[in-house]
C-alpha cells in the first residue's frame, strides 16, 4: 500500500508551478479576461511545446499516455495560477471521452490534433434546466438516410468560441435512458456560438444553439448513459483538481497579506481572529487533498470505486473552495473587494467550479444513491 | 500511488477479522467505551488487551526488544480498520499505547525503555498523563508542579487535573517544574512517577456525563528516583510536545470517526419518520453524506500520512489538523445522531427506551470534551496558524 504521489508527478507539478509563475502571472491572466476570445492561443502554443495537451492522450496518438493522478498535478497547478483558456474542457474532458468513447474513426481524426495542440474540443451536456442528468437532456438527434440530424440549445459551453468540435449529449429516444454522444464541426451550418458574459473571466462559456444540424452516423460516439457518467466522473474529479490548487492559492495570498499589513501597530496576522480563519482553511484543504488524489487514482486504477470517489471530491471541494476564497477576501479588508487587487479572480472561478458539473448537493446525492441509502 | 495490499497482508485482515469475531462476545465488554463505571470493568478490560497482545495485534509496530514485532505501519493499520470495522472495545492502555509509549521509544534510555514499554502492552501497567494544572490549562508550560532534586531523588509537590484515568492508573508520565528562575518553557523536565508512592491523593471530579473519567492529583512531597528522569533536565517541553503530537492524532485517528459513522448510518435506516426511515429523508441525506464524505477523507488523510511515515518524510501542516478535524468530525457525528432521534435525544443512557443504548446522547458529551483536551480547537488553530503557516505570534 502506497497512497502518496510519485517522485515524477511530485516534479511534473513543481515544472508547472514554475513555468506557470513566470508565463502566466496574474497581469498575463488580465491580459486574457480582457480580450475578446479569452483562450491565451500564444500561452497554449507555448505549453504544447511541454506536452501539456497530449498528457493523457495514448501514444499512439501523439500523446504521452499517461493518467489522470498525473493530470491532476497539472490541473491542480492551473487553478493555482487561474490560468485561463480552454485546458481543461479539450484536454482533459473532450480528450478523455475520444479516448474512451470514440471510434476509431474519431479518434484518428481529432486525437493527434488534440495532443499537439493544433485543435480544441470542447463538452456540452447542459440546456435550459442547467442538469446533467440524462432527463434533463432534450437536445433531438435523428437518423435520417444513415445521417444524424441535430435540433436543441446546448448551454454554459466552456470555450465553444475558440473550438473545433463539440461532443454534445443528445436524445435518440423518448425513453429516459436513450442518450448518447455526437461530434460536431462547429464550423457546421446550423450551429450558432454566442459567448455569455460570464462572472469568471479566466474563462469563456457559451449558448450553442444547434439547427439542423447534420452529421455523419459515424460522428457518433460509443456508449450512452455509461459514457454520460463517466464522463461526469472525469469532469468532476478535474474540476476539483482545480478547486484544490485554487484553495492553496486564496490560503497564500491571504496569510502572506497578513504577515505584511499592519493594524493597531501589529501585522494583522498576528490576532486570533485571522489565523483561525487560515487555520481553517487549511484544516479544509490537506484532508481535501488526500480525497483527491484517491479520486483521480480511483478514475484509472479502480472504476469501481470511482463514481463515488469522484463524486465525494467533487462535493467537497467545490465547497472547500468557495468557503476558502470567500474567506480569504474578507482577511484582505477593502483591498480585496477592489478589482485591482488579484484576490476576486480566484473567489469567481471558485463559484465556476461550485457549479460546473454538479453543486455539492447533486453530489452529495449520489454518493446516497451510490452507497445504496 | 498503489493502494492494493499483498497477500500477506490481506492474510492478516482476514486472521484479524475471524479473531474479533470471535473473541468480542467472549470479553465481556460492551462496544467502545461504554460501561466503566461497573466495578468489574478494569479487569476485563486489561483481560480484553491482553488477549489481544498475546494474538500477536497490539503495537505491531513496535521494536521486538521491548516487546513490539518491528512490522511496517500499514499492517498495524489493518488491524485498526478491523478493529473498527468489528465495533471492537477500545484499549485499556489506551495512553501508553497512543501517546507515552512512542515518545518513550524515541526520548527514553535503555533501561527504561526496558522496564516499561512490555507492560504498556500487556495492561500490567496502565498509564496516566500528569500534565494539566487549574492554572494551566492552554498555557501549559506556565505549570508550576514543583520538582526539587534531593540527592539522587525529586521531591515532587503541587496538584494536576484533568487526569483522566488516574484512578486505575499504576503510572504518570509527568511534567514538573525544575528551575522556576528559567524561562517558562526551559524549566519543565518528564518524569515518571509510581502512583503508589506516598504523599499522591487522587480525586475523582464528576464529568458532565455523569462519569468519574477524570481526576485531581495532588502531591505531597512525593519522592520520585532520579532515574525516572526522561531525556536531560530542564528539556522537558521538548518531550511534552512530542507526546502531544501522539496524544493529538490518536485522539483525532480517523478510524474512530469511521466508526461512529458507522453506527449513525444504521441509526438513519433504522429510524423511522413520518412513515419512512429517516435515510430517505433529503435534508438528512444530505447532512449524513457530508458527514460521510469529511470522514472518508480523513480516512484517506491517514493513509497519505502513513506513506509519508514510510517513505521517511516529517511530518508538515497537514499532520497538524488530525486533532481539530478529527475531534471536531466526531462531534458533528455525534450532534447529527441527536437530531435523527429527535425527542428520543432527551432520554439517557440507562433509560430502557433510549435508542442504540443510549449510546448517543453520551458520546454527544463525551466527544465535546475531547474538542477540548489535548488542546482545544482553539490552540489547534493557533498552532496550525504559527507552526504551520508561520504567521506572527500574538503573545
Amino acid at each position: 500500500m502506497d497512497f502518496g504521489i510519485s517522485e515524477e508527478q511530485q516534479q511534473l507539478k513543481n515544472s508547472a508551478r514554475e513555468f506557470l509563475t513566470g508565463e502566466c502571472p496574474t497581469t498575463f491572466v488580465r491580459k486574457v479576461m480582457a480580450s475578446e476570445d479569452g483562450a491565451a492561443a500564444e500561452l497554449y502554443a507555448q505549453i504544447a511545446k511541454l506536452g501539456w495537451q497530449g498528457l493523457i492522450v495514448p501514444e499512439k496518438f501523439g500523446g504521452a499516455g499517461l493518467a489522470m493522478l498525473d493530470m491532476a498535478m497539472l490541473l491542480e497547478e492551473q487553478g493555482y495560477a487561474a490560468m485561463p483558456g480552454p485546458f481543461l474542457f479539450s484536454s482533459v474532458l473532450a480528450a478523455s471521452a475520444l479516448n474512451e468513447f470514440g471510434t476509431d474513426e474519431l479518434q484518428q481524426k481529432w486525437l493527434p490534433a488534440l495532443a499537439d495542440g493544433k485543435a480544441i474540443g470542447t463538452l456540452a451536456i447542459a440546456e435550459e434546466d442547467d442538469g446533467i442528468e440524462p432527463a434533463s437532456i432534450s437536445t433531438r438527434c435523428r437518423n435520417e438516410g444513415g445521417e444524424l440530424v441535430i435540433n436543441g440549445r446546448k448551454m454554459f459551453v466552456p470555450y465553444a468560441n475558440v473550438a473545433d468540435f463539440i461532443i454534445a449529449a443528445v436524445r435518440t429516444g423518448d425513453a429516459p435512458n436513450e442518450v448518447t454522444f455526437v461530434t460536431i464541426d462547429s464550423k457546421a451550418p446550423g450551429v450558432n456560438i454566442k459567448i455569455l458574459k460570464s462572472l469568471d473571466l479566466t474563462r469563456r462559456v457559451c449558448s450553442v444553439e444547434l439547427k439542423d444540424v447534420r452529421v455523419k452516423s459515424s460522428a457518433q460516439l460509443k456508449g450512452g448513459l455509461d459514457a454520460l457518467r463517466r464522463i461526469i466522473d472525469t469532469a468532476a474529479v478535474a474540476v476539483a483538481a482545480d478547486s484544490l490548487g485554487g484553495t492553496a492559492r486564496a490560503l497564500e495570498m491571504a496569510v502572506e497579506y497578513s504577515k505584511v499589513r499592519e493594524q493597531f501597530g501589529k501585522p494583522i496576522g498576528s490576532f486570533q481572529a485571522l489565523k483561525h480563519a487560515a487555520a481553517e482553511i487549511v484544516a479544509d484543504l490537506e484532508p481535501a487533498r488526500s480525497l483527491l488524489w484517491y479520486a483521480a487514482y480511483a478514475l484509472d486504477a479502480e472504476p469501481k470505486a470511482a463514481p463515488r470517489a469522484a463524486a465525494m471530491a467533487k462535493a467537497r471541494l467545490s465547497e472547500v473552495y468557495s468557503r476558502a476564497t470567500d474567506r480569504a477576501v474578507l482577511m484582505h479588508g477593502g483591498i480585496g473587494f477592489t478589482w485591482e487587487h488579484d484576490i476576486h479572480l480566484w473567489f469567481k472561478r471558485s463559484r465556476f467550479d461550485e457549479s460546473y458539473f454538479g453543486s455539492p448537493p447533486y453530489h452529495r446525492e449520489r454518493v446516497a444513491q451510490l452507497g445504496g441509502y | 500511488m498503489d493502494l492494493s495490499f499483498t497477500s500477506e497482508e490481506e492474510q492478516l485482515r482476514q486472521k484479524v477479522r475471524k479473531f474479533l469475531e470471535e473473541e468480542i462476545p467472549k470479553s465481556g465488554l460492551k462496544s467502545a467505551s461504554e460501561g466503566r463505571e461497573d466495578k468489574t470493568w478494569l479487569g476485563k478490560a486489561k483481560a480484553w488487551q491482553r488477549k489481544l497482545y498475546d494474538a500477536g495485534y497490539v503495537a505491531l509496530a513496535w521494536p521486538r526488544e521491548y516487546g513490539g514485532q518491528a512490522m511496517d505501519p500499514v499492517k498495524q493499520s489493518i488491524v485498526n480498520e478491523e478493529m473498527v470495522r468489528a465495533n471492537a472495545p477500545y484499549l485499556v492502555g489506551g495512553s501508553g499505547l497512543g501517546m507515552f509509549g512512542p515518545t518513550l521509544i524515541s526520548w527514553g534510555d535503555e533501561e527504561q525503555k526496558k522496564r516499561f514499554l512490555p507492560k504498556i502492552l500487556t495492561a500490567e501497567e496502565i498509564w496516566c498523563q500528569g500534565y494539566s494544572e487549574p492554572g494551566s490549562g492552554s498555557d501549559l508550560a506556565s505549570l508550576r508542579t514543583r520538582a526539587e532534586i534531593n540527592g539522587d531523588e525529586f521531591v515532587v509537590n503541587g496538584q494536576k487535573v484533568w487526569t483522566s484515568g488516574a484512578q486505575y492508573s499504576d503510572w504518570m508520565f509527568c511534567l514538573v517544574r525544575t528551575d522556576p528562575e528559567a524561562p517558562k518553557h526551559r524549566g519543565i523536565s518528564y518524569i515518571l512517577i509510581d502512583m503508589k508512592t506516598p504523599g499522591i491523593t487522587v480525586r475523582p471530579l464528576v464529568q458532565m456525563t455523569g462519569d468519574k473519567g477524570f481526576n485531581e492529583v495532588f502531591f505531597d512531597n512525593v519522592h520520585v528516583p532520579r532515574k525516572n528522569l526522561v531525556a536531560k533536565l530542564n528539556e522537558g517541553w521538548l518531550i511534552a510536545n512530542a507526546t502531544l503530537f501522539h496524544e493529538r492524532n490518536m485522539l483525532g485517528a480517523s478510524t474512530g470517526s469511521q466508526q461512529r459513522f458507522n453506527r449513525l448510518l444504521a441509526l438513519a435506516k433504522k429510524i423511522r419518520r413520518n412513515g419512512k426511515p429517516l435515510i430517505e429523508d433529503p435534508v438528512f441525506r444530505q447532512r449524513l453524506v457530508d458527514l460521510e464524505v469529511k470522514v472518508e477523507a480523513m480516512r484517506f488523510h491517514s493513509y497519505r500520512q502513513l506513506t509519508d511515515q514510510m517513505r521517511g518524510k516529517n511530518p508538515g501542516v497537514e499532520a497538524m489538523i488530525n486533532k481539530l478535524v478529527g475531534t471536531e468530525l466526531n462531534h458533528d457525528l455525534a450532534t447529527a445522531a441527536m437530531e435523527a432521534m429527535g425527542d428520543y435525544s432527551m432520554l439517557a443512557r440507562d433509560d430502557e427506551q433510549a435508542l442504540d443504548s443510549g449510546y448517543w446522547p453520551y458520546e454527544w458529551m463525551f466527544s465535546l470534551g475531547l474538542v477540548i483536551g489535548g488542546g482545544t480547537s482553539h490552540i489547534q488553530k493557533n498552532i496550525i496558524a504559527e507552526r504551520g503557516l508561520k504567521m506572527p505570534k500574538s503573545r
